[in-house]
């Protein structure tokens, strides 16, 4: 089926070009990086883990928009998810592999990854964390690719598949709540030392992730012959309106516990977030700019009438995105080293070459989603699975 | 015929177990003789007169120290192991992202927030301590290490392996004092060690380190630099476990503190305040 990513218009060659052109860019970017270290980030002792790792937390949820599809088709047997149920599988493929480049561009020794596989090392989270993740990647590509062939070729796939997809669905949820216990099982973090940690990663991936999801698929059905139809873009848009109302309420019950208690450590890093400590304020705009988007969001999302119209719902969409990106993809993991275990408040901005690289990763993740979306569209119109 | 060739595959298999188990033991073996340069041959006690314990512990004397004797105690340290001195990575930064320290001085409030109080006496609250690794009981940069390179030694040091490490920085994360740096950029470049000391290793970018309780001058016998430097007994080092050491009875005859028992590491450097 791989071929059918190597014939397009130009507008496809085009946008495959473009991407390439960004990969060299970031990988140019990675290089300075490699050669002098870390110290071509704005990460510092302080503030030791930044963008990257915030990108793979928030791709991580990304990852989960499958499990969206695939819960309610396989186990519900919601028929609308029928069609688009690859495009989940797929955009997880392209999450993960972000999410572990993101890594791999973090790491101060890169060469000596495979350490990680040659001495395991069972309790230490990161060792489950790759585990989970590139489980639940091939489980994707496994699950993705044979069904599309099987329906290419216009046969059940096959009867293996099946425990497959059902193994698929504890893993999205595993990778969660393993990414969340990176951040919720440190003595020293108040900010992340919280039981809710992994419940507050679900309820912004099951937004966030179907939300880009959605997104794709409104561009799939004005660029390309791909049409998801009606019901099954309803039925995501009222999972997604869910899911954000829980994200919020979850982020309501941190703020609650930081503040009617008036305990210090808990009550400093949103402090830092909201209002800024001690001369701190890099992360004061991002927090507001995301809940006042979040506001607007569940304001679009809730009434039917609004969220049932796809002007309205689409803007939407990428205020919820966004919204989510700036929680999750920017405060999240920055706020939990402000202030720092001795109290002082040391900040953190990304550089230039770390947002380049970044782009790079995230170009790579676009071309994956491209070819693999590329080859799905062109075997559904082959076996006319297209609805007009 | 087909008996010959059942005993070709048992040998075969026999051998390749045998081929593994040389490798293995010639990895252990060049591992070996790697650790022997630093800590002597292998054995219980490396060096004759190494110092050995099963509980290494410190104590801080925070009323002994003043900014000279701090400085001096650091300055040990620095030299012992080849720290570096780093410029500000940008000339406006308002910290040094890329520095690397082992032992430091912090306010009161900060070594100990939780313990702060604004009517304590201004000779406790007004005095500078020194910081250094807690070298935890129950660390928890151990416990997230996917490689198992910072790890800890049966007479409790918490050591890191400088070659295993990957430069994840989850133990940075983890570690609730502090104590840890990382290599941002190569510390061998530009005299950002002013004076190399052959007896420790100088390390390479993308790793993290932090203080060993000198765990290479015990191995010679020696005690922890900083506490050599000591001229009046501003650190007391010994073993926890034996009641007769000096640590236990300067334990047993002051009233001290430790930085945020509340992290359930169990740190062994406790505090004269």
């Amino acid at each position: 089926m791989l071929e059918k990513a190597l014939t397009g218009d130009k507008k496809y060659w085009g946008w495959i070009g473009f991407l390439l052109l960004l990969i060299t860019v970031g990988f140019g970017a990675y290089l300075r990086q490699y050669t002098e270290g870390l110290t071509m980030t704005g990460l510092s002792r302080d503030v030791s883990w930044g963008f990257y790792i915030a990108q793979l937390t928030y791709l991580v949820g990304v990852a989960a928009s499958g499990v969206m599809l695939v819960m309610p088709y396989y186990l519900h047997d919601h028929k609308a998810f029928g069609k688009i149920t690859i495009l989940g599988e797929f955009m997880a493929v392209a999450a993960i592999t972000m999410c572990l480049l993101f890594v791999l561009v973090d790491l101060g020794q890169p060469m000596r990854m495979m350490n990680m596989i040659i001495h395991p090392t069972p309790n230490s989270v990161l060792f489950w964390d790759m585990v989970v993740l590139n489980t639940y990647m091939f489980l994707n590509i496994i699950i993705g690719w044979n069904v599309l062939q099987a329906e290419r070729k216009g046969v059940h796939y096959q009867a293996w598949v099946k425990p497959l997809i059902y193994l698929s669905i504890p893993f999205a949820v595993s990778i969660h709540t393993v990414t969340a216990f990176l951040y919720a099982g440190l003595p020293g973090r108040h900010f992340w030392l919280t039981a809710i940690m992994a419940p507050r990663f679900l309820a912004g991936a099951f937004c966030a992730g179907p939300s880009i999801l959605l997104l794709i698929v409104f561009f799939l059905r004005k660029f390309t012959s791909f049409d998801a139809g009606q019901k099954a873009i309803r039925s995501l848009a009222v999972i997604i309106t869910y899911a954000m109302i829980l994200n919020v309420f979850f982020l309501l019950l941190e703020l609650f516990t930081a503040f009617y208690s008036q305990v210090p450590g808990h009550m400093h890093a949103f402090t830092y977030l909201f209002v800024g400590l001690h001369g701190g304020y890099n992360m004061v705009p991002v927090m507001w700019a995301s809940v006042i988007l979040a506001v607007i969001v569940l304001v679009l999302l809730i009434p039917a009438k609004f969220r049932n119209n796809d002007k309205i719902l689409v803007p939407a969409l990428i205020m919820l995105v966004l919204s989510t990106w700036l929680e999750k993809g920017v405060a999240l993991v920055v706020t939990g080293f402000i202030p720092n275990p001795l109290e002082h408040v040391n900040e953190y901005l990304p550089t230039l070459n770390e947002l380049v690289i970044s782009v790079g990763v995230y170009a790579v993740g676009a071309l994956i989603v491209t070819v693999l979306y590329k080859i799905a569209i062109d075997v559904k119109a082959e076996v006319g699975d297209v609805a007009h | 015929m087909k008996n010959d060739r059942r005993h070709f595959l048992k040998a075969a298999g026999v051998a390749t177990i045998g081929l593994a188990a040389t490798a293995t033991a010639a990895e252990a073996g060049i591992a070996d003789s790697a650790l022997e340069l630093v800590f002597g041959p292998k054995g219980a006690a490396p060096y004759a007169d190494a110092k050995t314990a099963t509980r290494w512990g410190m104590v801080v004397d925070t009323r002994k120290l003043n900014a000279e004797s701090m400085e001096k105690l650091i300055e040990a340290c620095n030299h012992a192991h080849n720290i570096p001195k780093l410029p500000l990575r940008k000339p406006h930064d308002k910290f040094n992202k890329d520095e690397i320290k082992w032992i430091w001085e912090e306010e009161f409030e900060n070594a100990f927030p939780g313990q702060m109080n604004e009517k304590l006496p201004p000779k406790i609250t007004q005095n500078e301590v020194l910081v250094l690794c807690n070298q935890c009981a129950s660390p928890a940069c151990v416990r997230v290490c996917p490689t198992k390179a910072t790890f800890q030694r049966a007479d409790g040091i918490v050591m890191m392996d400088f070659h295993r490490c990957i430069g994840c920085r989850f133990c940075m994360a983890a570690c609730p004092y502090g104590s840890r740096s990382f290599n941002f950029k190569d510390p061998r470049k530009d005299g950002a060690i002013a004076e190399t000391n052959p007896e420790f290793p100088t390390r390479m970018k993308g790793v993290v380190e932090k203080c060993n309780f000198c765990a290479e001058r015990l191995a010679k016998g020696l005690d922890p630099a900083c506490v050599e430097a000591c001229e009046h007994g501003e650190m007391v080092f010994g073993d926890l476990n034996d009641p007769e050491s000096e640590i236990n009875k300067v334990l047993r005859n002051n009233y001290t503190i430790q930085r945020k028992p509340e992290a359930g590491t169990k740190p062994q450097v406790y505090y004269i305040v």
